[in-house]
């Protein structure tokens, strides 16, 4: 080629000049570990479900399908749980908390809505298992088991399926149509159930009926006793009872004036029942202040809302003539109560013992290596017992007594029965590292208060079961998905590919709009990794 | 002051073509929570997306060039150009100063540009742009439209003669100054926008008044307005919907015109070369660095403080600033350089 006057090269691209060579670091995507999910007792994958609900209208049923995974009953976790994801959100530290529970039950009420359905693909494994109860713990169990091959058969001792999310949930927090619905779908799926059936003894049940594996999820549903010196006249009731009783044809009768013992969930709905009741006056009455009560924030404060009173630091003498006695308490330096001596009276047509459950476990007499501590059946990491092939979760064995606990338990139970019915244990995959509210560039953020749930009006709440907090339509539950914060996984925003300064980063566009480090050209800067905003890449060390 | 009225500035420039935008420079995104800062957003559709988050950006400075880890200039420089590309269908051509920005990108016989593009001397790009432009006009090439660019000593120092006189015969140029406030190229001298008390090769951290001196420099956005031009504006390498909404303004627009990028230079600052992009947003999150756009002279719209910082925030990471936070330090040079920022705050309505 000639070449102009003092010219002797020929001109080139300088991308023949492969600066990735001048690196000592690299920049690597990775997923970590976003902490709400970490925080789920049901183990959901709650920010790749947000992460679909984010497109709107066709990703919600993407949302749902991911959220059911893990979780078969949606529309009731996002009414009842008491979202720990949220207490660990990321976001909560740049403005409020994703309102997660309530897009939850969005995607869990358009699935009852729309009517979508859940299919089975996996092979029939041939295998027959038994679920002792159809509480949260054994319908997921059920749910799980089925989804994996397994024949299910629920064994339920009460008229209903549900455990004690119909007898224990009062209705204004739980519609019942809901959980219903939500029960029928996993039903449908082929699980078979046969109420009013109280197993006796587990292991003649698994013989007789030719089951390879059990999963016992009973519950706890003896309400726990204090003695209460009373006289004759004096009403006391468990709250465990009184709840269940609400679902039958005759009300509970209180009387106007009531009081609940205990500082649990249980005594704050039976006293917020009881107000529905008719009761004028509804006390709670705890030994200890409110910062060590055992119950929620939220349905202390809507028990307060609702006019419920509380009478802190204090225990129950006597209950005669229509007076309590109390004796006043006093912390002390460990943060236990100590009797102080003095005592006042609080007038009560009725007094409700909300101390705690018990679990019957008679069905488990007679069953080599089962171990009971503390009236709760010992498990395994496995969720098995001191039996081989016997398995068991939720209020009976020790953990936090919630519908998410117990769901988790039987997802988890699942996995490892499906496991130990293939002679393969199941290993749960490594836990990414946890993304950390220091891994995220929150100036790309933008700035979005937390969407609030309509609440029924003062005046329906005092006198009906309505439900009490409503559900978000739907632009407020996309805004509130898309407030995610897609804490350690990449939700495609394009900052990497826009910020560095050779070009280094390809973006290999749909589907899935990912994207990948050009290391010839790549100079190790970081910048892609600072200016990530969820914190999905990370600088690697290169060996030299 | 955010609305833009054309007619209002009396400027024998008319704009080139009927596409207008209202409001601020920064793009609108409503809802996506997700969206609002960052490049793009895949719930966006690729036209709302900035230049750079689209996979057809045309990459004006491409991979392979020599610039530093981290490197400002060649940021900002993709940045403007491709929205210039974007704005003009790829009619474009670059004439460009010496210093880093020419040096790391054309050692001959590679080049790093994916446009036509001229380099001639230090001093006189504005004036080779200028010609540029006036052989286009002489040929009838109307939509061929011209960039000049250069780096802080490039444009304030050694080409300000040129570039005052190109605002002056009102040539038909967009004029990109990238300062990362020194003369990096040859090793670290203080140039005219080089900050007070900041340490360059020839203004030391010693003695009474460590670094450049106090009440000296030169503030050439403003200086460009004085002269009257249809355009100015200021921009950083951390807001890319704002620094592309202004390229894209002043390509709508004929006459000259000025755009001032703030690009910070790890290695001539003794930055962490991942801090580029977070330093550009502290040094306008505090002050130090006023973010505007002014038409005919009159300041018309401000980018506001999101998150202010006090100026600290923005000189400790940087080595050029570490003799103000030794032991004992210099807590009255920072007292005056906050002093800066907040005068700034005032005078631009930032807050």
């Amino acid at each position: 080629m000639k070449k102009p006057y003092a010219i002797t090269l020929d001109l080139g691209s300088s991308r023949a000049n492969h600066t990735g060579s001048w690196r000592t670091e690299r920049a690597v995507y990775v997923d970590r570990l976003p902490p709400c999910n970490d925080a789920c007792p049901a183990g959901e994958n709650i920010q790749a479900w947000l992460y679909e609900a984010e497109e709107g209208e066709g990703g919600y049923e993407r949302a749902w399908r991911k959220l059911v995974e893990e979780n078969p009953l949606p529309a009731v976790m996002g009414r009842v749980c008491y979202h720990p994801c949220e207490t660990a959100c990321n976001r909560a530290q740049l403005d409020e908390a994703v309102g997660i529970h309530s897009v939850e039950r969005f995607l869990g009420d358009e699935a009852i809505r729309r009517g979508w359905r859940i299919e089975v693909d996996a092979e029939p494994s041939g295998k027959r298992v038994l679920v002792v109860g159809a509480g949260p713990s054994g319908l997921s169990a059920a749910y799980h088991l089925n989804r994996l091959g397994h024949a299910v058969t629920i064994r339920e001792a009460g008229p209903l399926a549900g455990g004690m999310m119909h007898f224990g949930i009062p209705a204004y927090r739980l519609p019942r149509d809901v959980l219903d619905a939500e029960v029928r779908r996993i039903l449908d799926l082929g699980v078979e159930l046969e109420l009013n059936h109280r197993v006796g003894n587990v292991l003649e049940e698994m013989r007789e009926g030719g089951f390879d594996a059990a999963f016992l999820a009973i519950g706890a549903h003896i309400g726990r006793r204090a003695y209460v010196p009373a006289g004759e006249a004096a009403r006391i009731v468990d709250a465990v009872s009184l709840l269940e009783g609400m679902e039958g044809e005759e009300r509970p009768q209180l009387g106007r004036r009531v009081a609940v013992y205990g500082g649990g969930n249980t005594a704050m709905d039976a006293a917020r029942t009881a107000k529905r009741l008719g009761a004028s006056d509804a006390v709670v009455v705890y030994r200890r202040t409110r910062d060590r009560m055992p119950a929620h924030e939220d349905e202390v404060e809507e028990a307060a809302e609702e006019g419920v009173m509380m009478k802190w630091l204090s225990t129950i003498k006597r209950f005669e003539g229509g007076k309590l006695t109390l004796e006043r308490m006093e912390l002390d330096e460990t943060g236990f109560p100590q009797p102080t001596g003095e005592t006042e009276e609080l007038e009560a047509d009725s007094l409700v013992l909300a101390l705690g459950q018990e679990s019957d476990l008679s069905l488990l007499e007679g069953v080599p290596g089962i171990e009971v501590e503390d009236g709760v059946v010992q498990v395994g990491p496995n969720m098995m017992t001191g039996h081989e092939g016997i398995f068991a979760g939720g209020d009976m064995v020790p953990a936090e007594r919630t519908v998410t606990v117990g769901v988790g338990h039987g997802k988890k139970a699942a996995r490892q029965i499906d496991g130990w019915l293939r002679g393969a244990p199941f290993e749960p995959p490594p836990r990414h590292e946890i993304a950390g509210f220091e891994t995220l560039n929150t100036w790309y953020y933008s700035d979005a208060p937390r969407t609030e749930q309509p609440r029924l009006e003062d005046a329906r709440r005092a006198s009906t079961f309505d439900e009490v907090v409503g559900g978000l339509g739907e632009d407020n539950a996309l805004f509130e998905a898309r407030r995610c914060l897609s804490c350690g996984n990449c939700f495609s925003c394009d900052n990497c590919y826009g910020v560095c300064p050779d070009n280094a980063v390809l973006k290999l566009g749909k589907p899935g709009e990912l994207y990948e480090i050009d290391l010839d050209y790549c100079k190790g800067c970081g910048l892609c990794a600072a200016e990530c905003p969820c914190g999905a890449i990370e600088m690697v060390p290169e060996e030299i | 002051m955010a609305q833009r009225d054309d007619s209002r500035s009396g400027a024998p420039y008319p704009p080139v073509t009927g596409k207008r935008r209202t409001a601020s420079a920064t793009q609108r995104v409503k809802l996506y929570q997700v969206g609002t800062h960052v490049a793009g957003n895949r719930l966006l559709e690729p036209e709302e997306r900035t230049v750079q988050a689209r996979m057809d950006r045309s990459n004006s400075l491409t991979s392979g060039h020599r610039a530093c880890q981290g490197c400002g200039e060649a940021l900002g420089a993709r940045y403007a150009l491709d929205a210039a590309m974007r704005a003009t269908g790829g009619k474009l051509i670059a004439a460009n100063a010496t210093g880093c920005l020419e040096v790391f990108s054309t050692p001959f016989p590679e080049s790093s540009w994916q446009l036509p593009w001229i380099h001639s001397l230090f001093g006189n790009a504005p004036a080779v742009a200028s010609g540029v432009a006036a052989a286009l006009r002489a040929k009838g090439r109307e939509d061929v439209r011209v960039v000049g660019q250069g780096g802080d000593g490039g444009t304030v120092d050694i080409g300000f003669g040129c570039l005052s006189g190109m605002f002056e015969r009102g040539d038909d140029v967009l004029y990109v100054c990238y300062d990362n406030e020194a003369y990096m190229n040859t090793g670290v001298q203080r140039s005219g926008a080089t900050p007070p008390a900041a340490r360059t090769a020839n203004t030391k951290p010693i003695g009474e008044h460590p670094g450049n001196a106090f009440g000296q420099g030169k503030d050439v956005p403003r200086i460009a307005m004085a002269h009257g031009i249809p355009y100015v504006a200021t921009a950083t390498v951390a807001e890319l919907h704002d620094l592309e909404a202004k390229v894209e303004r002043a390509m709508e627009l004929r006459g000259p015109r000025y755009l001032h990028v703030f690009v910070p230079c790890p290695l001539g600052w003794g930055a962490d070369s991942a801090d580029t992009v977070k330093l550009a947003r502290t040094v306008k999150e505090s002050g130090l660095f006023p973010v505007f756009e002014a038409e005919a002279g009159e300041v018309t719209a401000v980018s506001k403080i999101r998150r202010q910082v006090p100026v600290e925030e923005y000189l400790r990471p940087q080595r050029r600033y570490a003799h103000l936070f030794g032991d004992p330090g210099h807590p009255e040079i920072v007292e005056r350089l906050q002093a800066m920022a907040d005068a700034n705050i005032e005078r631009y309505g930032l807050l």
